[in-house]
């Protein structure tokens, strides 16, 4: 990776030219404008998030207030993120690695546009083959958890008859994220120095020991702040989770398997906001404004990770 | 890639190796493991999917089990984590066959020409197309563009060529940021935005572009940003020694360099907000009859056209949930014909940097 750095050698008195300033401001502009847009988007959103925070609480849809509304969607979009997360991180290391070190080297490189076709899925469809496809083969599945795993409160049940559970709408939402963790674990795998993998296999090791040595120390920070960044799509997945799962307000449970389940915040907003009207809205945008700082500070602290990575390994 | 050994190295000393399994016989004890799983599975009721799980599961207990007894503890173990590594590929793939799979075969019934040329007005059953809705896809995208690319392309060349110092940080950070902001929360922004100018309820379908410019701006500067750093300062060298301007070295010799990574990156982009269903959902809404002004009232997008065909499909539902599969497909189509178009500009029109 070859990357040239901004020429910073200018004439020692350069004309000021009338074409040179005007450039140089739109593009500087046009910079500046992206930062405003996002300052923006938190204006907008607090804005129109005050009529719904300072209503009494009886006005607000569930007539408990807004804490006690956003609540449950906050819990669960971090549960359908989380269990995401868990099933794809392994998923999405264990498909960079294939690509990286396992896959015959001709077939590594068209496989990986396969894998990235993942990602340009639209979530809609994700949505309709999460119901069409997958909730009913699952629901095989989660009549015998409920019969043989029912002491794990995960697998509580009553198991639904549907498959429209939380657990779906999670293996949905890992399949959507599978891409973004496998895509940025790929890259810093791919950048391991040559000599710590051959070192590790002078000494050796089989190809599991020099990956464990070697391609995995250096490659952690990467599928962290990957794993992050699959963390912040998920949580702000809307479509996906808004047809795939059966929803009953204000439930907050951790049972997995049942149709019984507290929705997302983006999914939430999808499924309400175009009937809503007066205070409702203002409520939904105030959901979003919680959904909205908590993506920001995933992606802030996940860039930081990936940023960091990048600040010490670009010189090996 | 310099090494990619298709075998372990010998293993000496430690544990020490006592033998080598044939390359044979891994199939050999995948294959004996499907015959197993499949004699007793498939009479007891086993699915074709549990087959192949079980299969998998029992192949990679069975070689561990064989190498470890054959070649020892360390060549057993790579062994696993082979079989591992090789069964979470075939695993991710599942998803991805299996929802084209669905959507061709449960969308082609209704690719027809009606499904291109009528809209939804009057059609309640069969019939019926989504040939507004593709209009108002086209429409929206093309404004977003309109929006996105001379920022995106602009804030990139500020950047790459003049950018220093703590703004150019702010910005790269921000930018990265941004990428990764909810579409619905995009969605939210236009509508707050719009609202204060119309009034509350507002849908029109600059507000679905304004919301998808939030969302494509970002991408469109993060990888128009990566394609300029491509070009060889040695050409920017060259046109400032013969006395051209900045500015019109950024303009005739920088981006004609990159035209075709900047084709790519613009490309690529568009194809992830073209199926975009949450934020034109919250700004554009849906209409049965064909509105191309995209500043007067709602308007049809083909994933919101698709996402009421299934949760609105009215009675009987299943010409509904049809025209709702055929709308996947076309997007799907469009998306995939966009990724394509993308591969092919940058392998056709690879930049010449010479040597």
């Amino acid at each position: 990776m070859t990357t040239t750095s901004t020429p910073e050698a200018r004439p020692a008195r350069a004309v000021r030219r009338l074409g040179d300033r005007l450039f140089a401001g739109s593009a500087r502009g046009a910079g500046i404008l992206i930062l405003l847009v996002l300052a923006g988007v938190a204006a907008f959103l607090v804005i129109d998030a005050v009529p719904a925070l300072v209503a009494p609480a009886a006005d607000v849809p569930g007539g408990k207030g807004v804490p006690a509304y956003v609540g449950p969607l906050l819990f669960g979009t971090v549960l359908a993120a989380v269990i995401a997360l868990v099933l794809a991180t392994p998923l999405g290391v264990a498909i960079a690695l294939f690509l990286t070190h396992y896959a015959p080297r001709r077939l590594a490189q068209p496989l990986g546009y396969v894998v990235d076709l993942l990602a340009a899925i639209p979530s809609i469809v994700y949505g309709f083959w999460g119901i069409f496809w997958l909730a009913p083969r699952l629901v095989p599945f989660y009549a015998w958890a409920e019969a043989h795993l029912s002491f794990i409160p995960l697998f509580a049940g009553p198991a639904s008859p549907t498959g429209r559970t939380m657990l779906t709408a999670g293996i949905v939402l890992a399949v959507m994220i599978l891409p973004i963790i496998s895509a940025i674990s790929r890259e810093v795998f791919a950048q391991v120095p040559t000599l710590h993998r051959e070192a590790a296999l002078a000494l050796g090791a089989t190809r599991w020991e020099m990956i464990r040595m070697s391609v995995l120390p250096y490659g952690r920070s990467g599928v962290i702040g990957g794993a992050m960044l699959g963390l912040g799509r998920a949580l702000g997945e809307t479509l996906a989770i808004a047809l795939v799962l059966s929803v009953s307000a204000g439930t907050i449970t951790f049972n997995l398997i049942s149709s019984t389940n507290p929705s997302t915040i983006a999914a939430n907003i999808a499924l309400q906001f175009p009937e809503s009207s007066g205070l409702d809205v203002n409520t939904l945008i105030a959901s979003g404004l919680a959904l909205f700082l908590l993506t920001l500070v995933v992606n802030v602290l996940a860039r930081a990770i990936v940023n960091r990575r990048a600040d010490f390994s670009g010189a090996n | 890639m310099a090494t990619r050994p298709s075998t372990p190295p010998p293993l000496t000393g430690g544990a020490g190796p006592k033998g080598r399994l044939p390359r044979w016989a891994r199939w050999a004890v995948f294959g004996g493991a499907l015959v197993v799983v499949a004699g007793i599975g498939l009479p007891a009721g086993l699915g074709l999917a549990l087959v192949v799980l079980f299969t998998a599961v029992l192949g990679t207990l069975a070689l561990f089990v064989l190498s470890r007894a054959v070649e020892g503890r360390r060549t057993a173990k790579d062994r696993l984590v082979t079989c591992v590594v090789v069964s979470a590929f075939a695993l991710a793939m599942l998803p991805l066959v299996s929802l084209v799979y669905e959507v061709v075969s449960r969308g082609i019934a209704r690719l027809d020409a009606e499904f291109f040329n009528s809209s939804m007005v009057g059609i309640v059953g069969e019939g019926g197309g989504a040939y507004h809705a593709i209009l108002g896809t086209l429409i929206i995208t093309g404004l977003t563009a309109l929006i996105s690319v001379p920022i995106g392309l602009l804030a990139a060349i500020y950047l790459v060529e003049y950018g220093t110092g703590r703004l150019k940080q702010a910005i790269t950070f921000l930018v990265d940021v941004m990428t990764g902001i909810p579409s619905i929360v995009a969605g939210l922004f236009a509508y707050a935005l719009f609202a204060i100018f119309f009034g509350p309820g507002v849908r029109m379908g600059i507000a679905g572009a304004v919301a998808l410019a939030v969302l494509m701006t970002p991408v469109v500067v993060r990888s128009a940003e990566e394609v300029l750093k491509l070009v060889p300062n040695e050409l920017r060298e060259a046109a400032y020694a013969l006395g051209v301007p900045k500015w019109r070295t950024v303009v005739r010799i920088v981006l004609p360099t990159a035209i075709a990574g900047l084709a790519t990156a613009v490309t690529l982009a568009v194809a992830r907000v073209i199926g975009e269903t949450a934020p034109l959902l919250v700004t554009v809404g849906i209409t049965n009859a064909t509105n191309l002004n995209q500043f007067d009232g709602r308007m049809a997008t083909l994933p919101v056209f698709a996402y009421y065909q299934l949760t609105q499909p009215g009675v009987p539902p299943e010409f509904a949930i049809d025209r709702a599969w055929t709308a996947a497909l076309v997007l799907i189509i469009l998306v995939m014909t966009l990724n394509l178009v993308a591969r092919l500009i940058s392998r056709f029109f690879a930049p010449t940097t010479g040597r």
